[in-house]
C-alpha cells in the first residue's frame, strides 16, 4: 500500500457566518483519489483555490475528509488515537516562516516538537543538533529567529519538523515569501533531504522551475487532479497548462516556440542545462 | 519610536549571571526589589546600587543597554521627582514662591525616589537581558507549578507568555510597516489634538489586529503539526539545575540585604 493514500475523499469548508444558505458550504473536492509512495518527491501545482493546500492538509490530520479515508503509513487520519503518530511521521512546513516559529531561540524552536512528544532531554539535544546541521543552521542555534533572513527562518522551520524524524514532509509554498537566494537555499535543502535521507516530499509551489526538479508533478484545477506524470511529460503539455492558468518553465516555453517555428528540438526540455545543451548541439550542426 | 521597547530582549552571553538558574534569578530579583524598598536612606540605597552595578559588570551586558532600559520610563521618573519636590515640606525652605515651596527634605526625597526607581528598572531589566524569555517562562512555570493542584492552568499561561514574547518583535515590525503604508496613503499621525491623534491610530490598529488573528490561526496549526497537545507529558530541551553558583549568588544577595538592614539600624 502507498505511504500516503487518499481514497474517494470529499472535503468542504463550512462558513457559519454566511447569510446565504447555499454559500455556507464550499466543497473543495469530491471523490478525489491520490497516492504518494515512500521516498517520492511530488510537486503539486495549481492556481489559487484549486484545492491543493486543502488536499495536502488532509495528509497529516489537519483536515479530516467528510467522506472517504486518508491512510497515512497504515493509520487512518480519522483515528484520533494515532493522530500524534501521524503528525510525527508526516511533518508540515507552511508559507510564512514567521507564523510557525514558536520559540525565541532557534534551538528551542527546533526542540519544540520533541518536547511535545516527550523525548528525553539528552536525545532532544542530539536530534536538535543533527537537524540544525542537516539544514546548515547549526551556527545560528543561539540566535533569535526574527533576526534571521527569510530563507534561514524557513530552514529553521524545516529543522523543527526534521527533528521529529518524519518519513514525509509536506511543504505548502515554502518559498513563496522568500527572495531568490532564500528560495535556492530552501529548495536545495528539500532536495537533499529527499536524495540523502529518503524523506518523502510533497511540495506545493507556484514556481515551475521548482516543480521541474520533482520526480512527479500533479496539477490540480478546481478540485480535480488534471495531470499526474513526470515533469517532462506534464510540461510538454504547454497549451493545456496555459488554459488552466499555469505557466511552464521559461526554457520549455522557449523550446516550444522554436518547435512551432519548425526547428527540430526535443519537446521535453525542462531545465536550463538541457536547453543550453540542445541549443548548442543544434547550433554546432549549422 | 517603536524600536525603543526592550522588554523581553534577550542578549545571549556566557557570563555567570547568564548561567544562573532562571528560577534563582527570579528569586534574587525579588530579593533585590525588597532590598530597594527596605533601604531608608541614600547610604542604604547605595548598597543596592553597588549590588546592581556589580551584577551588571559580571553579566558583561553593554553599558548602553542600561541607559536604554531607563528611556521609556523617563516621564514617570520626572513625574515622581516633581511630585516629591513640591509635596515634601520637611527640612529648610530654599525657595518659597506663591504656593510652591521647595525644601531640602523635598530635594532629598525626590533624589532618593528617582534613584530607587532607576535601580528598580535597571535591576529587573538585567533579568530579561540575561535570561532567554523561554527560560524565564519556564522558570515561572516551575515556580508556580504547585498552583496546578488548585487547577490554575500554569502550563497554558506560560505558553501564552512565550508566544507573546516571541511575537513582540514580529508585531512591532508589522506595526512599522502598516504605519508607513498608511502614511504613504496620506495618514497624518503626528499633528492635531490628542483625540485626533488617537483616531489616527484606528487605521493602524485594525489591520494589526486582523493580521494578528491570522497569524494566531496559522501558528496554532503549525503547533498542532508539531504534535502540540498541551502540557501533559512534555519534556524540556533545557533542564533546570540548581548549581553551587546559584547558592553563592543567593548568599551574596543575602549579604547585601543584611547590609541594608544593618545600615538602616545604624543611620
Amino acid at each position: 500500500m502507498s505511504f500516503l493514500y487518499a481514497k474517494n475523499i470529499t472535503f468542504s469548508y463550512i462558513n457559519d457566518f454566511d447569510e446565504n444558505e447555499s454559500a455556507k458550504k464550499t466543497t473543495v473536492f469530491r471523490n478525489l483519489n491520490f497516492a504518494v509512495e515512500r521516498g517520492e518527491f511530488v510537486a503539486v501545482l495549481g492556481h489559487n483555490g484549486s484545492g491543493k493546500s486543502t488536499l495536502v492538509k488532509c495528509f497529516n490530520g489537519i483536515n479530516i475528509p467528510e467522506e472517504g479515508d486518508v491512510i497515512v503509513n497504515g493509520y487512518n487520519t480519522k483515528d484520533e488515537e494515532h493522530l500524534l503518530d501521524i503528525r510525527q511521521s508526516v511533518g508540515m512546513v507552511f508559507q510564512n516562516p514567521d507564523n510557525q516559529i514558536v520559540a525565541t531561540i532557534v534551538e528551542e524552536d527546533v526542540a519544540f516538537a520533541l518536547e511535545n512528544m516527550g523525548v528525553e532531554p539528552k536525545e532532544i539535544r542530539r536530534r536538535v543538533d543533527d537537524a540544525l546541521k542537516t539544514v546548515g543552521m547549526y551556527e545560528y542555534r543561539e540566535h533569535a529567529p526574527h533576526k534571521l533572513s527569510g530563507g534561514q527562518k524557513q530552514r529553521v522551520a524545516i529543522a523543527g519538523i526534521l527533528a521529529m524524524r518524519p518519513d514525509c514532509i509536506l511543504l505548502d509554498e515554502p518559498t513563496a515569501m522568500l527572495d531568490p537566494n532564500g528560495r535556492k537555499e530552501v529548495l536545495k535543502t528539500i532536495k537533499m533531504l529527499n536524495n540523502e535521507f529518503g524523506v518523502t516530499i510533497v511540495l506545493i509551489t507556484h514556481y515551475m522551475d521548482e516543480a521541474a526538479q520533482a520526480e512527479r508533478v500533479v496539477v490540480m484545477d478546481s478540485g480535480e487532479i488534471v495531470m499526474n506524470d513526470t515533469p517532462k511529460k506534464v510540461f510538454s503539455r504547454v497549451e493545456e497548462l496555459k488554459n488552466i492558468g499555469l505557466d511552464v518553465p521559461q526554457v520549455t516555453e522557449l523550446t516550444h516556440m522554436l518547435i512551432d517555428e519548425g526547428i527540430s528540438l526535443d519537446s521535453e526540455i525542462i531545465t536550463e542545462d538541457e536547453c543550453v545543451q540542445a541549443l548548442s548541439d543544434l547550433l554546432s550542426k549549422c | 519610536m517603536l524600536k525603543d521597547i526592550t522588554i523581553g530582549q534577550f542578549f545571549p552571553g556566557n557570563s555567570v549571571v547568564h548561567r544562573l538558574d532562571p528560577r534563582m534569578k527570579i528569586i534574587l530579583t525579588g530579593i533585590f526589589i525588597v532590598l530597594l524598598f527596605m533601604a531608608k536612606s541614600i547610604i542604604a540605597l547605595s548598597v543596592g546600587i553597588v549590588f546592581m552595578l556589580g551584577a551588571f559588570l559580571v553579566s558583561t551586558i553593554p553599558f548602553r543597554l542600561m541607559i536604554k532600559s531607563i528611556k521609556p520610563i523617563i516621564p514617570i521618573i520626572i513625574f515622581t521627582a516633581v511630585l516629591n519636590l513640591f509635596f515634601i515640606t520637611t527640612g529648610d525652605t530654599l525657595v518659597h514662591f506663591w504656593i510652591i515651596k521647595i525644601t531640602t527634605g523635598g530635594i532629598k526625597t525626590s533624589i532618593f525616589m528617582v534613584v530607587r526607581i532607576v535601580c528598580l528598572i535597571i535591576g529587573t531589566s538585567l533579568l530579561t537581558y540575561t535570561t532567554s524569555p523561554i527560560a524565564l517562562t519556564d522558570a515561572i512555570e516551575r515556580l508556580l507549578s504547585p498552583l496546578k493542584k488548585i487547577k490554575v492552568p500554569v502550563h497554558e499561561l506560560s505558553m501564552m507568555m512565550t508566544i507573546a514574547l516571541r511575537f513582540i518583535p514580529t508585531l512591532i515590525e508589522e506595526t512599522d510597516k502598516i504605519m508607513s503604508a498608511q502614511k504613504a496613503r496620506g495618514a497624518d499621525m503626528e499633528t492635531g489634538s490628542i483625540i485626533q491623534r488617537a483616531k489616527a491610530l484606528v487605521p493602524i490598529l485594525i489591520p494589526l489586529f486582523v493580521s494578528a488573528f491570522r497569524r494566531a490561526e496559522e501558528l496554532a496549526m503549525a503547533m498542532e503539526c508539531r504534535c502540540y497537545h498541551g502540557g501533559e507529558g512534555r519534556t524540556r530541551l533545557k533542564q533546570l539545575h540548581i548549581a553551587s553558583r546559584d547558592f553563592v549568588a543567593l548568599l551574596v544577595t543575602a549579604v547585601f540585604l543584611a547590609g541594608v538592614i544593618l545600615i538602616n539600624r545604624v543611620v
